[in-house]
């Protein structure tokens, strides 16, 4: 990987673009720093999913993430699925891809989640396998994206940020720190979640998600329906203390607000960014 | 874990038996199967929410219990085998044609519906080609020339009136689709429909397309249904037209007819090369 400042560019602090917030943007065109979209959203072969697109991407930068591509699962990358994310990515002329360090598929099934994977040295080999033949195919940087989970395996034999560490070096490719992820995963399973934000490389921090969740009385899922609690503030301060300004994301994908609320939300990272954020020597 | 999440879901929504203590760890709080039952639910609940959006018509007919129980068995039947959930109420037509029990005394109505809003999840997305304009088909021979169809373009041939019952049914529901699906990370409300009368039994012919980005249905006469039909099958436009009116009524001005449909097809860009 080259230098991280040139592969991952600070982008500033995004949101996640969604279909109640299409009207408003089109109509109002706010000041945003860019906008992620979910790329199998638009890996279509027409219709209005495209006319949006090519209208956002008229205004705005535009970074691809992806929810499928299931670098953890056993079954082989599918090709047809890498060619439409190359179609997509040359629309899109997105700067770096992410997609998570998950599993989701089976035999040619396909759960549409994303699934914890036991955390093992082969497993990890084969997940960087399959991220370096990815990023060969598609010719653009990789983030992988720490997932969210609610079980853990018997035979994994090492920490999630022990497995992620030896994937994303192995497969030399960017990380998409989640950090609202990460406090889901330690709450679930009781690890220090500044722990995992301070072990891993921060180098290779490409891009940093922030989101809500909710919590239930024995667990913590990852709904994406509520603003960034307090505690995961305090993550990603952590993180950018450590990675230095990084291109943030807040996703918030159910019960909806306005574009508005949404986005003030996000631009509550500026603050965070300003006081806390790692300045270059 | 994946046997266990493909298997369906109890009667009360619980996650069938599975040896889970084998591969994942208890907790202080919840068991291993307890554990891999968070994971079964997301699964059976996501893809039942899907099919809940993309059959707002089917949904309506059937009632929520007979088309949830029908939702399960198919998805037991067919579990998702692309990447993306647009595709994932492909097989329903002929599943229920297979297992015309499971929809009940409506299942031949079913069928129809099911057809008819698949066909708008083919129009909301499928690819447009550049249309051939109808001048470039002034002077040509009839019997070599063939014309594609748009892949956005469905051609349905119908006993019951669902254009009018789907209608009807958005009228019941203001919040019913806008959109055809494939985002998996909208949010999905739960809507409850009321009741409308079933559609009523009649032969129609039906286009189904989008203009200008939005999904449109248009009924056609039964001679441009099998005009089109013939064409998108690759036959020359002297044999589609030959088909089409084999069997026509000698009373009608056909070539007035075919003039006027090839007018308003080649306005709406419906052919292609």
């Amino acid at each position: 990987m080259s230098s991280p400042n040139t592969t991952f560019p600070d982008y500033g602090v995004g949101i996640g673009l969604r279909v109640p917030h299409y009207r408003h943007i089109l109509e109002k065109k706010p000041v945003v720093d860019w906008f992620e979209i979910i790329s199998e959203n638009f890996m279509v072969d027409g219709g209005r999913p495209l006319e949006v697109l090519d209208s956002i991407l008229e205004q705005y930068r535009v970074v691809q993430h992806g929810v499928s591509m299931y670098f953890g699962s056993a079954d082989r990358l599918n090709r047809d699925h890498l060619k439409k994310v190359k179609r997509l990515v040359k629309r899109t002329n997105t700067p770096w891809l992410s997609d998570h360090l998950c599993w989701g598929s089976v035999d040619g099934r396909y759960t549409h989640d994303l699934l914890p994977m036991p955390y093992t040295m082969s497993v990890a080999k084969h997940t960087a396998e399959k991220i370096k033949q990815a990023r060969d195919f598609l010719e653009v940087p990789i983030c992988v994206e720490n997932v969210s989970s609610y079980a853990e395996f018997t035979q994994s034999d090492m920490t999630e940020w022990e497995f992620l560490n030896e994937v994303v070096e192995r497969a030399d490719c960017g990380i998409l720190l989640d950090v609202n992820n990460i406090y889901v995963s330690a709450e679930n399973h009781g690890f220090d979640p500044m722990t995992y934000v301070r072990s891993v490389p921060h180098h290779r921090v490409g891009q940093i998600h922030i989101a809500g969740h909710t919590r239930y009385e024995n667990v913590i899922l990852d709904t994406h329906d509520h603003p960034v609690p307090d505690p995961v503030w305090v993550l990603y301060a952590e993180a950018i203390h450590l990675c230095g300004r990084t291109a943030t994301l807040l996703e918030w994908d159910d019960r909806i607000p306005s574009f508005d609320e949404v986005h003030n939300e996000a631009l509550k990272a500026n603050r965070y960014l300003h006081d806390h954020a790692l300045v270059p020597a | 874990m994946g046997a266990a999440l493909f298997r369906p879901l109890t009667g009360d929504d619980q996650m069938s038996p599975a040896n889970a203590e084998a591969f994942i760890k208890p907790n202080a709080h919840f068991t291993a199967h307890e554990r891999l039952e968070i994971y079964a639910r997301q699964y059976w609940f996501r893809l039942l929410d899907c099919l809940h959006d993309d059959y707002p018509g089917l949904r309506a007919l059937l009632g929520q219990k007979r088309f949830h129980s029908l939702c399960r068995a198919y998805l037991a039947a067919h579990p998702s085998s692309s990447w993306t959930l647009r595709n994932l109420g492909s097989q329903l037509e002929s599943f229920i044609q297979s297992h015309p029990q499971l929809a009940g005394p409506r299942a031949a109505a079913a069928i129809d519906i099911v057809r008819f809003e698949w066909a708008q999840v083919v129009a909301f997305d499928e690819a447009r080609r550049k249309p051939l304009p109808i001048d470039d088909l002034l002077g040509v021979d009839p019997s070599t020339l063939t014309l594609g169809l748009q892949p956005y373009l469905s051609l349905i041939a119908l006993d019951y009136a669902v254009d009018d019952y789907f209608m009807a049914v958005r009228d019941a529901d203001a919040g019913l689709r806008s959109e055809a699906s494939n985002a998996q990370l909208e949010a999905r409300q739960r809507t409850t429909i009321k009741r409308v009368p079933p559609p009523r039994k009649q032969a129609l012919w039906l286009a189904v397309h989008r203009c200008e980005n939005d999904i449109y249905f248009k009924r056609i006469d039964r001679e441009a249904f099998l005009l089109l039909t013939q064409l998108r099958e690759g036959n020359t436009l002297g044999t589609a037209i030959e088909c089409a009116l084999a069997n026509a009524s000698p009373a009608e001005d056909w070539p007035t007819k075919l003039r006027d449909w090839f007018q308003s097809w080649s306005a709406l860009g419906w052919f292609c090369a």
